[in-house]
């Protein structure tokens, strides 16, 4: 299958065609029991551990509704600017599947939770900040199935393998499902769009504290419908993307997915409705099952549970106790921090507003909070292809190297040095630097040592200093900086040499 | 009389209560007494699927330590019991009377059984019953049928059949039911015993192999409308598992049921529920109970419930799609019989095979049933309309119990058939359930005794009381005030005239 010869570059595609998305995204609750039963949530336990006759779906067990869950699903709409259903009901899904124990998903249906709201995201252009609101269709809630692991066979799917494992400590993990209306007019900006509404949408559920939202831990996935509309020709047929599973992989499925259909409408042919799996490594998704016979799920109202009818009473009280939303947050960041649209876009795209947020809390000053994230550290994180948030560095960690460039024991060069270490698991701050023996050179004996023998070895240089060309001073600071090997501080060596030659600036 | 010289399996579990607490005999004695009678009986009656009796006797004997400190035990402590196989317990095989069951031990009690155990009740074991409570007359276990203790060529009755039998054939003095359309008032009916199916809510279904969530209810079985109150009263009450549990009192059946009155009562003839389709002999002792019932002091009016008439068909669909998706989790995968797992199958395909092999005719007719009438296009046509029928027959209730206290009607149109008789006609086989279903349509409750025995073949005949939700206790207040009519009249238990096994 050669996809590859059949796509048009993204630019050519958007002169002729106009995307139109959809997102789906599940979001993993971060409550400490599951939605039907007591059973722990905890990620990384040993297989089968988290389990019990209900989330098992043993023959005679029944769910009873986690009403934390509940609670943070209207907290997640009431933020979504949705309407909270006065009376609705869970329904059963039913298809077979080994990874879910009871071969139906308890979901809802026809009658969300949530139903109706918006986000508003911001997308860079090149005439500045671009608000684009974002409409939602619903937000329901509904139970994650096992997690298979397919052993042998090359595919690394069902079909082939010799034998396949499931962990049920996922399932019957609380999950929601909030699913946008289709999103058109957006154009070339689609692809960003999309990464700034998961991005936004997480920063709200990390806001509401509802979620850890990790996405490599699968407690955020995201699915990306896409179909391009051809002018006058009308919407085309849409794909499912699945397995979108980073922010930046989100922007580019649908750049790759614009670029692919535009291929298949290019040569005549036509787009398939079908689930298509996204890839990391390649950043292009290959084809699975078709849906052109779609699905028949036999949904009917879940008869093991009674309806949800939160009362009016409960949802002003979580709509009163919200959190501030990530965009007044944001603005009030802005005029604190004294920073324009753009530089705060830059630490929204870098997923750093949290981040920055908390090394200023830890004593750092704003913009040296800046400029670690959206610097060095956003770079490593780029480099690891992780979210900056996943980095193993803290706060206090960074209020610490802070500390230590203002007192001079460290310069910056040093603090980078610094960071590599701590980031490459060596330990804490003062750890990584004792034992790469990272301190300033701060001791003027032998910082004197090094000065001395630097002006021997260069008397001309020396010379051109004494007669008043002082800027040659930085052939002996260079010097003396690289026999240090960097620790000594620049500045203090330059004084220093002066002193020593006499010479006043 | 001093029970121990009595013949102890004879008795009432009331009385063997009173004698095990007051030390007259011990719990170990009396269930010793049902283990043989079981052991001398079951072979041809085969109503049980597991007997337990070493777990029943480490209990009874638990009992009767307890007993000796002093202990308050409670109304039915020491008391044998047996429960319908669809309820689970821990460690002991459940099965459903499916073959995609067998040798699967649940891990834990049902609620049901957690309550038997806390009362002090001694389990005996589990019981037959149509393949996941599919049928009525236990001729679709896949262990094969339970006999009639009155004539062992007849069916008991179902799905409850095994529960039913075993009271009749004095192998248990207490069972366990569960009523989806009638699985506990219709095998009461056939075999002479009383059956109540409680208002649904009223017990907990967890740890109840579901059929129909719905619809399904657990409910005592007893052989006197007292001891099915006081069993009614251990298994009854809210359970924080069972989202559909009613969080208020349990009715005090045991007082009404002691009190047995009827003086003043409004009692309600369904027209529906009568007339054609009912055996002679069935409307004949209907009839003189109506008439001993208005020599009580009741006043006897007629009601209507018009859309009784299409409770089967609205039953028929909304079974069989609750059961469609109930049942799908008997795929192979984590318990129970799993067929071709050879290598040479794909998961699909193991699934498919271990269903073909594990589920019997009847379990597979009502899965496709179910899976049709859920079909995309076809939902609104069955499952919604039937719904509707559901919506109206409630509403039909509502009215009727405005104009009186409870309704009557006769529990099942015929007496007990020929085993082999109707297997091969479902739609004979469904009308059995015809007076019973409008109860688990609307959710309310119903209770099953004796008045006689058919003048056409001499088999017994049940009456069935009907009263809203949550009005349990009418049922008992009006069952003991017939039941003891009935009795003076006979000057014994219908139950005593069961011939010898
Ligand atoms: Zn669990």
């Amino acid at each position: 299958m050669s996809n590859a010869q059949l796509t048009v570059p993204f630019d050519e595609a958007m002169t002729r065609y106009e995307p139109i998305i959809g997102l789906e995204v599940h979001v993993e609750l971060g409550t400490n029991s599951k939605m039907f039963c007591s059973c722990a949530t905890a990620f990384g336990a040993p297989p089968n551990t988290q389990v019990c006759p209900v989330c098992l779906g043993l023959p005679g067990s029944m769910p009873v509704l986690n009403k934390v869950a509940v609670e943070s699903t209207i907290r997640i709409g009431l933020a979504l600017n949705c309407e909270i259903a006065t009376w609705c009901r869970f329904a059963r899904k039913n298809y077979f599947y080994p990874d879910m124990p009871k071969d139906y998903q308890v979901s809802q249906y026809d009658e969300p939770l949530c139903t109706n709201g918006w986000l508003d995201v911001t997308v860079a252009t090149d005439d500045g900040p671009q608000v684009v609101r974002v409409e939602i269709e619903r937000v329901h809630m509904e139970e994650d199935t096992g997690k298979l692991t397919h052993a042998g066979g090359a595919t690394g799917r069902i079909h082939g393998a010799d034998y396949s494992l499931v962990d049920y400590n996922r399932a019957g993990i609380p999950l929601i499902e909030i699913v946008t209306k289709t999103v058109i007019g957006t154009g070339p900006l689609a692809p960003a769009v999309a990464r700034a509404y998961v991005a936004e949408l997480r920063d709200v559920m990390r806001a509401l504290g509802v979620s850890d939202v990790r996405m490599e831990e699968g407690s955020l996935r995201c699915d990306v419908n896409l179909s391009l509309n051809e002018p006058g020709a009308g919407w085309g047929t849409r794909s499912e993307t699945k397995n979108v599973n980073s922010l930046r992989s989100v922007e580019r499925a649908v750049h790759s997915e614009i670029e692919r259909q535009a291929g298949v409408l290019d040569g005549g042919g036509r787009v398939i409705q079908e689930t298509r799996h996204f890839h990391e490594d390649t950043g292009r998704s290959t084809s699975g099952r078709s849906k052109e016979q779609a699905e028949d799920y036999r949904y009917f109202p879940e008869p093991d549970l009674v309806p949800i009818a939160p009362t009016r009473s409960w949802v002003e009280e979580l709509r009163a106790e919200l959190p501030e939303v990530p965009s007044v947050k944001r603005a009030r960041l802005q005029s604190t921090w004294g920073i324009n649209e753009f530089e705060l876009a830059t630490l929204v795209n870098a997923g750093a507003v949290e981040l920055v947020e908390s090394s200023i809390a830890a004593g750092v000053d704003p913009a040296a909070a800046r400029k670690w994230w959206t610097g060095e550290l956003l770079r490593v994180a780029n480099e690891r292809g992780v979210e900056l948030a996943d980095l193993p560095v803290t706060a206090t960690q960074i209020a610490r190297v802070e500390s230590l460039i203002a007192d001079g024991s460290l310069n910056d060069k040093l603090a980078r040095q610094v960071f590599e270490g701590v980031l490459a698991g060596e330990g804490d701050v003062d750890v990584v630097i004792a034992q790469r023996g990272l301190a300033v050179v701060s001791d003027d004996g032998a910082l004197l040592a090094a000065i001395d023998e630097a002006l021997a070895a260069q008397p001309d240089v020396v010379e051109k200093i004494k007669s008043g060309k002082i800027q040659a001073a930085g052939a002996i600071v260079g010097a003396v900086m690289k026999t240090t090997k960097g620790q000594a501080d620049a500045a203090k060596v330059r004084a220093l040499l002066l002193d020593r030659l006499g010479v006043s600036e | 009389m001093t029970v121990a010289a009595a013949d102890l399996i004879r008795q009432p579990a009331s009385v063997l209560a009173a004698a095990i607490s007051a030390g007259e005999v011990s719990s170990v004695e009396v269930t010793k007494a049902h283990l043989a009678r079981i052991a001398e009986v079951d072979e041809r009656v085969h109503a049980f699927l597991q007997v337990t009796a070493e777990a029943a006797l480490e209990s009874a004997q638990v009992v009767d330590a307890k007993r000796k400190t002093g202990a308050k035990l409670g109304s039915l402590a020491g008391v044998p019991i047996a429960v319908k196989d669809v309820l689970t317990m821990r460690g002991v095989p459940t099965t459903c009377g499916s073959k995609i069951l067998e040798g699967w031990c649940p891990p834990y009690d049902s609620t049901v059984v957690s309550r038997l155990r806390a009362a002090d009740m001694v389990i005996l074991g589990k019981t037959n019953m149509d393949e996941f409570a599919m049928g009525s007359s236990t001729e679709h276990s896949a262990y094969g049928p339970t006999h009639n203790p009155w004539d062992l060529a007849r069916i008991p009755g179902g799905s409850g059949g095994g529960s039913a039998a075993a009271l009749a054939a004095f192998e248990t003095p207490l069972s366990i039911g569960t009523d989806t359309g009638g699985s506990i008032r219709q095998p009461a009916a056939v075999t002479g015993t009383v059956g109540v199916k409680p208002t649904y809510g009223g017990v907990s279904r967890y740890g109840l192999v579901a059929l129909a969530s719905s619809l399904d209810q657990a409910g005592p079985c007893a052989r006197s409308v007292l001891d099915a109150a006081l069993l009614h009263s251990v298994i009854a009450g809210h359970d924080p598992r069972d989202s559909t549990s009613i969080n208020a009192p349990v009715p005090d059946v045991v007082a009404a049921a002691n009190r047995g009155d009827v003086r003043g009562l409004r009692i309600g003839l369904v027209k529906e529920l009568s007339g054609e389709g009912y055996q002679a002999g069935v409307l004949q002792r209907f009839n003189e109970a109506v008439e001993l019932l208005q020599g009580l002091g009741a006043e006897v009016v007629e009601v209507s419930c018009p859309h009784f008439d299409y409770a089967l068909g609205a039953y028929y669909l909304i079974l069989p799609s609750e059961a469609s998706s109930n049942l799908a989790r008997f795929d192979g995968m984590r318990y129970g019989l799993r067929v071709g797992d050879d290598g040479s199958n794909s998961v699909e395909q193991v699934m498919s095979l271990s269903r073909e092999a594990g589920f019997g005719a009847e379990v597979k007719r009502r899965i496709m049933l179910g899976t049709y009438a859920l079909s995309s296009g076809y939902y609104d046509a069955y499952y919604g309309q039937a719904q509707k029928v559901r919506t109206l027959i409630t509403r039909d209730f509502n009215a009727a119990f405005e104009k009186a206290d409870v309704l009557i009607s006769p529990t099942a149109p015929t007496t007990a058939f020929k085993i082999g008789e109707k297997v091969d006609d479902p739609l004979a086989m469904y009308l059995n359930d015809i007076a019973t279903i409008p109860v688990n349509l609307a959710g309310n409750c119903a209770m099953s005794l004796p008045v006689g025995l058919s003048p056409a073949d001499g088999l017994p005949v049940g009456l069935q009381i009907m009263a809203p939700p949550m009005a349990d206790d009418r049922l008992y207040l009006v069952g003991a005030a017939l039941e003891s009519a009935l009795t003076d009249s006979w000057g014994h238990l219908l139950i005593e005239e069961v011939p010898d096994l």
